[in-house]
């Protein structure tokens, strides 16, 4: 039963009609929230199932189905989905994940009054992850990755009461974002050279040899490729999404979510779309490689970048005391192996790595919410302890999780899917730098999931929390031994001998298998760094537990000052906080002085004048022009006060003048006559 | 003397009784009667012009005087309104008194 | 091609005298009650929308040419001045967006309790001359309607806005009418030079460097100085980096309505002079003039939205946002105008940085009016307080209200699946396409924005509930959702779906982009 790629869209469609009926449903809805999004996602599970008979029924193929979003100029903004092996995959297994987490999640927010809410967000996360993965461009998958990040952003802040918990919301959003505004002017360039954001479109996509090819062609800035441009500026988007330094800061801040949030987003799903992303334009990244003449290949960055995390990243969590702390940097390294992976050239050990690293890493923070739910939100491990006793399956799948991240071998997933991460920067002939990175990651990552577990689970309990612990119920316990099962058969997938997912991905009919002696030497040396990892591990945390939570660290002891760095994360947020957000508080207050005083002044300034003017205009008026008026027109009145006054009222008076005007006319006409 | 010079004469003779007794008088009312005796003075003189003119026949002196009497007994019912109207505002007819509108 | 069919039924006088025959209705009915006046006002003020839906039904968006025309001569013995109205795919959208806008903004006042009959005359003649401005092609009656629109407008915010409103309005009237007296000028003289005001002759005269050659005639600066005279009108009104600075106090000070239809409609009178007056009348000043103007834009884009981080008013918070959101329209024309005449094929970019243009100013015209409408609410809570310190943990009391601010936020902020995303990254794959720099600095106003933004959501609704919120703070009751709701399900429809704008500005836009020239 195969699931066609014109029915692709049905995959990420269903959790969205969950999320729209859990954003409809009011408060008390919880159930009916919380039941279709386990319903749809299951669903979504089935069909990606289906996807997966598709996919690999023809593996050298890209299916694609394409359609016109809206009409722009001579043509049309088109979409479409794709499918092959990667995508398969991909759905699989974030359905899968993310069913589990769901499943934990009814029991792990029972008491949240808000709990419908939580489901709508879920649902909408695993809808725009989904999109993501099955998008045939890069427009659709920028969407959908935009949507990853504002479900995350909501997700983070979900106890949006506490400032710490809406902060570190606000900073995951516009970290990413900062990366993401690299992702879209790489989109942008791409879309204006090649004309087209289609993956794959019969022989016109992007990632299709003609465009390649005249991305290579073409030099832009520097001697570069455009090809190498492009990529890189795609790859700022991963950076910001996978954690990767220098953006890796959000990620730890982002485990005031809740728990499975943590899990389903930030060790699973979200931080790996980053990883997938180059992955899926992995023939864009490695289009330059055959060109000689550029300074570097776009690779090369990201091989480097991803051995700086994946070195940083263990460091760190050396040093950090929350158990949710310590697996985010956990992640944050192992996402570093991912992108060393793919620079080294090896996309599809990424991606087997992904897949593993998204089971077990699921599993250990499932297990941490197991014990943070048990111990009533007590997260520092100093204060845990013990709880091997109270919580048995907890402690066998936490361990399990624990050692297949660890790289324990042969029987665990990690170990097989690292392997080939340490093998193909074995290969990689331009540096040895990765390879000695991922090769001393490894002996940290055993010596910190080492004393994670010591310093929670043995020993005794260092606080009330812990001593009363009890195992967690049914629904959030089957997950952890469902994921426990996957952590460890994934990975037989992919072991050198029969590399079948690694064949699938490449799209080879056939699955070649090596013999396991190739690179034994390669092998046998990250066993012993694993043992020594483990060893030291448990000299120092393991053989003497600590007594109380206040009792200082062992190594802390030693290397007060290192330890001390480290635990404040290499200071990148007082780095960050001295630097970009200084400088981007002065350009806001920059901008505002600008308005206030320089634009508003010289508005200001032009009204003045025109007072100014009017004020003049006024005394000329009332000084000059008025004055002569006012005289013009008193002398006029004073005239006529003086002739008023000979009307005195007295009709008697005005007669005797009538009489003597009279006897004048009289005598004067008397006298004229005469002449 | 003519009869022409007798009615001039005459007519003189009312005129400045007329006269004085509007300048001299300060009841409005008797003003008035002597202004209607000036004004007959003078009509006396339009009749005897035309009694004795060289050529009398058409009636013109007397159409004179018919007009000038109709207009005077007009302007006494006007002035004797107005001296009823100055009675009730100042309570009596004193001319003097009657002074209020000036400028 | 055929001819034009003369208008049988006068739709677009119509469109544009209907909220003025209700206010002139309104004004007849003294003493009626509050309620009555304000349901009649929401009617009348409904019918631009319902006439725009007739003309959309009607409307041919294949013919690039101008509908329903209307065409008669007004007063020839004195000027020749006709009155000429018709609707091409611009005006259409505008026309919808007026009335949508309005109806909305009216809801959104529906608690304005001083003179409620007059605040409705005042709104539908504001309508009206706002539709005037955005149907007119003859530019006598444009002039006329676009300073009317200034008179309702003047009253609105002296009236029943805040308490600095006074001084605001004297500002905003004086500060648009200086810039409209240039503009006047300018057009006197280029009366004098070619003897028609009509803008598709006009635009034809100056596409066949008519005049060109006729301002260059009347000698000295006055060729330099037509152009700048209705450029200072157009930007004053956009308002354009740096002749901003009325807008934050107008905005802010303005009743909730007026700040709606400020925002929603009146910025885009001034875009849409540009994209009708200014871009074809001048091809050859504003493409000399634009390496000066792609600054000042990308100032607009980021200042603009830096200013706004410093803002502790939530309403100039949102004014300055427009700012920046306008800015983009812009930019995108700006760039259209410096690349013409070059050799590289600019069609393509130009057309989706145009289409940008377009559908920015709709979902602007959404985005910002719903969130003035929330910052009202938030004010009418609040008894007039509207800082970024005034509240907290609005999101526990009134989740339905957060749901919707929220919305609107994002939409404002560019993401996609919402209406603000598709404008917007149309208008930066238009621009990367044409001037590639000015794309990547205008990438730091995304930035900024989404900062602000989200600072205003975080201190207003997240954490916990402080200042107003601390004490009794309702959720949304009906009348206030009614004017939220349309506009929250056009951003998702549009978001989804943009081809609904897509479909009636393409032909037009491309049309455009096909004919890029210099005289």
């Amino acid at each position: 039963m195969g699931l066609s790629v014109q029915n692709l869209w049905l995959i990420p469609l269903l959790p969205l009609v969950a999320a729209a009926i859990g954003a409809l449903t009011p408060r008390t809805g919880r159930t009916l929230a919380a039941g279709a999004a386990i319903l749809a996602m299951s669903f979504s599970f089935l069909l990606s199932c289906g996807a997966l008979v598709t996919a690999l029924a023809n593996p050298a193929t890209h299916a694609t189905s394409n359609f016109a979003w809206f009409d722009l100029g001579m043509g049309a903004l088109r979409l479409g989905w794709l499918l092959d092996p990667l995508t398969a995959f991909m759905c699989v297994m974030v359905t899968f994940v993310g069913t589990l987490i769901f499943i934990f999640s009814t029991g792990y927010m029972h008491e949240d009054a808000n709990a419908k809410q939580f489901f709508c967000f879920l649902s909408l996360f695993a809808s725009a992850m989904l999109g993501v993965i099955v998008a045939n461009s890069l427009l659709l998958l920028f969407v959908s990755w935009e949507l990853v990040g504002l479900a995350s952003y909501l997700l983070i802040g979900f106890w949006f009461h506490k400032p710490e918990a809406a902060g570190a919301a606000k900073k995951a959003f516009i970290t990413t974002r900062i990366g993401d505004l690299g992702l879209l002017l790489g989109m942008l360039w791409l879309y204006d050279s090649t004309g087209s954001l289609l993956f794959y479109d019969g022989g016109h996509g992007v990632l299709e040899a003609g465009a390649l090819s005249a991305l290579t062609a073409h030099t832009a800035l520097g001697g570069f490729a455009l090809s190498t441009i492009i990529g890189l500026l795609i790859f700022c988007g991963a950076v910001g999404k996978s954690g990767q330094f220098p953006l890796h800061v959000w990620l730890p801040d982002a485990m005031e979510g809740p728990t499975p949030v943590s899990a389903l987003i930030h060790a699973a799903t979200m931080v790996a779309a980053g990883v997938f992303l180059i992955a899926r334009v992995y023939p864009l990244m490695s289009a330059d490689q055959a060109l000689a003449h550029v300074p570097f290949h776009a690779l090369t960055v990201v091989a480097f970048i991803g051995a700086i995390t994946a070195l940083m990243g263990a460091l760190i969590a050396v040093a950090q005391n929350d158990i949710k702390r310590i697996l985010a940097f956990s992640t944050v390294s192992q996402l570093g192996y991912m992108m060393l992976a793919i620079g080294v050239g090896s996309w599809v050990a990424a991606i087997f790595h992904l897949l593993t690293h998204a089971f077990f890493k699921a599993l250990l923070f499932l297990g941490a919410g197991s014990v943070i739910h048990a111990a009533h939100h007590e997260q520092d491990i100093r204060s845990l302890g013990g709880l091997r006793s109270h919580m048995k399956v907890t402690f066998a799948t936490f361990a399990i999780g624990m050692m297949a991240l660890a790289g324990v071998p042969f029987l665990f997933s990690g170990f097989w899917s690292k392997e080939g991460i340490l093998h193909a920067a074995h290969e990689w002939d331009v540096s040895r730098v990765p390879l000695l990175f991922g090769l001393a990651a490894v002996v940290l990552t055993a010596f910190y999931m080492t004393r994670l577990v010591a310093e929670t689970f043995f020993g005794k309990a260092r606080s009330h929390a812990s001593e009363h612990a009890h195992e967690s119920p049914a629904s959030m316990t089957l997950p952890l031994v469902v994921l426990a099962v996957c952590a460890i058969a994934l990975g037989f997938l992919g072991t050198p001998a029969f590399p079948w997912l690694q064949a699938k991905l490449l799209g080879e009919t056939e699955v070649l298998g090596h013999s396991l002696l190739a690179g034994s030497g390669l092998m046998m040396l990250s066993v012993v760094l694993v043992a020594l990892g483990l060893g030291t591990g448990w000299a120092i945390y393991g053989r003497v537990t600590r007594e109380k939570s206040t009792s200082p660290d062992p190594l802390a002891a030693r290397f007060p000052g290192v330890i001390a760095f480290l635990g404040a994360r290499m200071k990148f947020d007082e780095l960050y906080a001295a630097t970009v957000f200084k400088l981007n508080a002065a350009t806001a207050t920059f901008a505002d002085v600008l308005d206030r005083f320089v634009w508003d002044g010289a508005v200001r300034f032009l009204a003045r004048l025109g007072e100014f003017a009017g004020v003049v205009n006024r005394e000329a008026d009332e000084d000059g022009l008025n004055a002569g008026f006012d005289a013009g027109s008193e002398s006029l009145r004073g005239t006529g006060k003086a002739y008023s006054r000979a009307q005195t009222g007295d009709a008697h008076g005005y007669l005797r003048i009538i009489a003597i005007g009279f006897v004048v006319l009289v005598l004067i006409m008397m006298l004229g006559g005469n002449r | 003397m003519t009869a022409l010079q007798l009615c001039l004469v005459f007519s003189s003779a009312l005129f400045c009784v007329g006269l004085v007794g509007a300048l001299a008088r300060s009841n409005t009312i008797l003003v008035l009667l002597g202004i209607e005796l000036m004004l007959n003075a003078a009509n006396i003189n339009f009749i005897a012009f035309w009694r004795f003119s060289p050529s009398p026949a058409p009636a013109t002196g007397v159409m004179f005087v018919i007009f000038s009497i109709a207009v005077a007994a007009a302007e006494a019912a006007v002035g004797l309104a107005l001296v009823i109207a100055v009675y009730r505002h100042q309570k009596n007819i004193r001319l003097q008194e009657a002074n209020r509108l000036k400028g | 091609m055929p001819v034009a069919p003369a208008a049988a039924f006068p739709l677009l006088s119509l469109i544009i005298f209907s909220p003025w025959a209700g206010a002139a209705l309104l004004a007849m009915f003294r003493g009626v009650a509050p309620s009555v006046s304000r349901t009649l006002a929401l009617i009348f003020s409904c019918g631009p929308l319902a006439l725009g839906l007739v003309a959309l039904n009607a409307f041919d968006p294949g013919r690039v040419a101008p509908q329903f025309v209307e065409d008669s001569i007004w007063m020839s013995r004195l000027l020749n001045v006709h009155y000429h109205l018709g609707l091409d795919g611009l005006s259409l959208v505008l026309v919808l967006l007026t009335g949508i806008v309005t109806p909305v903004a009216l809801l959104a006042s529906w608690r304005v309790t001083h003179y409620p009959r007059a605040f409705g005359i005042l709104f539908l003649l504001l309508e009206g001359a706002a539709l005037g401005v955005f149907l007119a092609l003859d530019f006598f009656h444009w002039f006329l309607f676009w300073e009317l629109s200034l008179v309702p407008a003047f009253f609105l915010i002296k009236l029943w806005g805040g308490p600095a409103a006074s001084r605001a309005a004297y500002q905003f009237v004086i500060y648009t009418i200086g810039g409209s007296a240039f503009m006047l000028l300018g057009f006197a003289a280029l009366y004098v030079a070619t003897g028609t005001l009509d803008f598709t002759q006009l635009a034809q005269l100056a596409a066949d460097g008519v005049i060109g050659a006729k301002l260059a005639a009347l000698g000295g600066i006055w060729p330099k100085a037509v152009f700048v005279g209705v450029f200072l009108g157009l930007a004053v009104k956009v308002p354009l980096w740096p002749f901003h600075t009325w807008l934050p106090s107008a905005y802010a000070e303005a009743p909730v309505g007026g700040s709606m239809f400020l925002t929603g409609v009146m910025s885009k009178m001034g875009v849409y002079g540009f994209l009708r007056i200014l871009w074809p009348i001048f091809p050859a000043q504003l493409h000399a003039a634009t390496p000066c103007l792609l600054a000042l834009a990308l100032a607009g884009i980021v200042l603009g939205a830096y200013a706004a981080m410093k803002q502790t008013d939530l309403k100039r918070m949102v004014a300055y946002s427009s700012v920046n959101h306008l800015s983009y329209c812009l930019l995108a024309l700006f760039a259209v105008s410096y690349a013409t005449g070059r050799t590289a094929p600019t069609a393509a970019a130009a057309t989706a940085a145009l289409s940008g243009t377009i559908m920015q100013m709709f979902n602007h015209g959404l985005s910002a009016a719903a969130l003035f409408c929330c910052v009202g609410i938030l004010e009418s809570r609040s008894g007039g307080k509207r800082g970024l310190n005034d509240f907290g943990g609005v999101r526990t009391v009134a989740p339905i209200f957060a749901a919707l601010c929220g919305i609107s936020l994002f939409s404002s902020l560019g993401l996609p699946g919402l209406n603000g995303f598709v404008g917007e990254f149309l208008i930066f794959r238009g621009v990367f396409g044409l001037d590639a720099g000015a794309a990547t600095i205008a990438c730091f106003g995304l930035l900024a924005t989404a900062i602000f933004l989200l600072t205003f959501w975080q201190r207003v609704f997240h954490g916990p509930r402080a200042g107003v919120a601390a004490g009794e703070f309702a959720d949304l009751s009906g009348i206030e959702i009614a004017p939220l709701l349309p506009l929250v399900v056009l951003m998702f429809i549009l978001g989804v779906w943009p081809q609904l704008l897509a479909g009636l500005i393409n032909p037009i836009v491309s049309s455009w982009a096909a004919h890029l020239s210099l005289p």
